[in-house]
């Protein structure tokens, strides 16, 4: 079988103009298919920084909370319902609110302002510059260091501005391993100043942090707050919930499948039809090699190798291309956000094999029904 | 008394149905045997080409036998027809029908490939076809840098690259001028054909019934007369 895909791939490859049209149609199905999908998938990461940032295992919540953004404020009890729970090792508080920072200019700039434990700093960022103890001086404020920094105009240790008309002083530099989507600056203070500067309603805790004794304690601990009346998600659980408000609550999710999609048709339309060319303009030639001996099944061996090269190659620099232009992208644009991940390529790849075996299909079809005593008779 | 090569008996093929059934062969019974020169001559539309797929293997008839080796060739599966046609038979389709994107090398060693033989074997056999039939020079170009006779001499090569006991010609020396037509076929008879072999030729082509050790004639879908050696008139 090896001389007769050698062979294959010859007539294949050899076929310059077309061979060279279905590789461009296919890289550029594939490239699209997998730029589309990396931005989704960097766009749904971003909608999932503070729960990223922040690191816990489990997070309890209001129940009707859709997104980050809007937190549900809790009562206090809730954080005791929560630490009496068994398996529990610590329960705390986290705030989260959006304060307006006054900029020297005198224009306003929103900022996402994270409240930690005074107790225990729980959720506290790791430090680019300062000491996360400062966080507890008079003012003092840690700023993440994301694409969003130098909407503050970049400050400094030291730097003081207005948050919502109370005096505040930058102490520390932190990094963020995520930026969050919606464009807006992240700022971290203690619970009682975060509290105590931004407006509130009558509850403050936006989420509670669980740490577990261990693993095996998280299904139980899950349903104990389900008890309560409250919402207990792994970590996995809550990024897994935002996902699905951002694809399904807010037609991001839907128009980026449904371009991705377009794509994919048009990848196969455009793949289809030269590949269809192909076979049909060799189709004679097929009749013949029947003629001479070929079997149906080595005929079709020949198609599915032709289409599957065809497929792999098309993928491979349709993901290159990707790639590059994501890291070109990432270097250059701020704020971009792109992630190549399995499912990205395993769905382009899915989606390449879909457009192979179609196109496979009706070829296939073509060269079964060659009869060998037509091309005899001429 | 020579070996017969294949027997046919009974041979029956119509086309359409009802009304417009049209019979293409109807009752055709003979013998070709290995060393001869076989030919098939008859008025177009009598049926030559249909006798000529039915015997090799591509068309299926529709009442009657084949028999090569003592065994009816149509009672095998499909895959066993295809591997007779490619252990068996040779083919020099009229139109040739060479792989313009692959060289004359390869497309000469298209029957070895599909019997799985190794390509390099393969391509040193296909040369040594490709240098009997006198075109060794031209093994690396593709075909449709060659002339139309040197185009059939590659499709002749292929014929004969998996060694056929049956080498078959659809109108040879249709596309080729009169002392070219003659050439080829005395060089095929001469060198390619044996006492292990049999060549059958259908053609039009009078000028070239000198070469044929026995002639059929065909009218009608049926044979009117059997000729051989001596009595071939033109
Ligand atoms: N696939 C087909 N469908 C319908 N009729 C057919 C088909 N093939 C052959 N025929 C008919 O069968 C008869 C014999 O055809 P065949 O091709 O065998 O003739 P031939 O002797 O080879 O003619 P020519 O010298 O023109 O090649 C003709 O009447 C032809 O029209
Ligand atoms: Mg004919």
């Amino acid at each position: 079988m090896k001389g007769i895909l050698r062979v294959a791939l010859k007539l294949l490859v050899n076929d310059r103009g077309k061979f060279a049209a279905l590789i461009v149609g296919i890289t550029f199905a594939m490239f699209l298919i997998v730029q589309l999908t990396s931005i989704f998938s960097g766009i749904l990461t971003k909608a999932s920084a503070t729960i990223i940032n922040i690191g816990s295992k489990v997070w309890v919540m209001d129940p009707s909370l859709q997104n980050p953004l809007n937190t549900i404020p809790m009562p206090s009890y809730v954080l005791d319902l929560v630490k009496s729970i068994d398996g529990v090792k610590y329960a705390v508080p986290l705030y989260s609110g959006v304060g307006l920072v006054k900029l020297k200019d005198g224009n306003w700039q929103p900022a996402t302002v994270l409240g930690l434990d005074d107790a225990t700093l729980v959720g506290r960022p790791a430090l680019l510059e300062g000491k996360i103890d400062d966080i507890f001086g008079a003012d003092a404020f840690i700023i993440a260091k994301d694409e969003d920094y130098p909407k503050l105009e970049s400050p400094q240790i030291g730097t003081t501005f207005e948050i919502n008309d109370h005096r505040s002083v930058i102490v520390g530099i932190a990094k963020a391993p995520v930026g969050g989507l919606f464009g807006i600056p992240t700022l971290y203070t203690t619970y009682n100043r975060a509290v105590q500067y931004l407006p509130n309603t009558r509850y403050t805790i936006a989420y509670i942090l669980v740490e577990p004794k261990s693993e095996a304690d998280i299904p139980g601990i899950l349903e104990a707050v389900k008890k309560t009346g409250y919402l207990g998600l792994t970590r996995g659980e809550f990024e897994k919930k935002v996902s699905n408000y951002y694809i399904f609550q807010t037609g991001v999710g839907t128009n980026i499948l449904m371009m991705t999609f377009i794509s994919f048709l048009v990848g196969m339309s455009i793949s289809g039809q030269t590949f269809y060319t192909f076979v049909l303009e060799n189709l004679e030639k097929f009749g013949a090699l029947k003629a001479i001996g070929a079997r149906n099944s080595e005929l079709v061996y020949m198609i599915l190798c032709q289409a599957s090269f065809s497929a792999l190659t098309g993928y491979g620099l349709g993901v290159g291309l990707s790639a590059l232009l994501i890291a070109v992208g990432k270097k250059y644009v701020p704020n971009y956000t792109a992630e190549i991940g399995f499912w990205n390529l395993g769905l382009a790849l899915v989606m390449v094999f879909v457009v192979a075996a179609f196109s496979s299909l009706i070829a296939v079809r073509k060269v079964m029904t060659v009869q060998p005593f037509d091309i005899f008779r001429g | 008394m020579p070996e017969v090569a294949l027997a046919a008996t009974g041979l029956e093929k119509w086309f359409g149905e009802g009304e417009a059934r049209t019979w293409a062969v109807r009752g055709i019974g003979f013998e070709a045997f290995l060393g001869e020169m076989l030919y098939i001559v008859g008025p177009s539309g009598s049926g030559k080409t249909t006798l000529l797929s039915m015997i090799s293997g591509i068309l299926k008839p529709d009442a009657g036998s084949v028999a090569v080796e003592g065994k009816d060739i149509w009672s095998s599966s499909p895959n066993d027809i295809a591997d007779f046609r490619l252990n068996k038979v040779g083919f020099v389709f009229q139109d040739f029908h060479l792989f313009p994107k692959l060289t004359t090398m390869e497309n000469v060693a298209i029957p070895l490939i599909f019997k799985k033989m190794d390509w390099d074997l393969s391509m040193k056999s296909a040369v040594e076809f490709l240098d009997a039939v006198g075109l060794a020079g031209k093994a690396a170009l593709p075909p449709n840098k060659l002339s139309g006779g040197e185009q059939q001499r590659v499709a002749i090569a292929r014929a004969l690259v998996g060694g056929p006991d049956l080498l078959i010609f659809d109108e040879p020396t249709a596309s080729l001028d009169g002392t070219t037509g003659k050439r080829i076929i005395d060089f095929v008879k001469n060198k390619f054909l044996n006492d292990k072999r049999c060549i059958l030729i259908v053609t039009h082509d009078s000028r070239i019934y000198g070469y044929a050790d026995r002639i059929i004639a065909m009218e009608d879908g049926q044979i009117v007369k059997i000729m051989s050696g001596g009595e071939i008139e033109d």
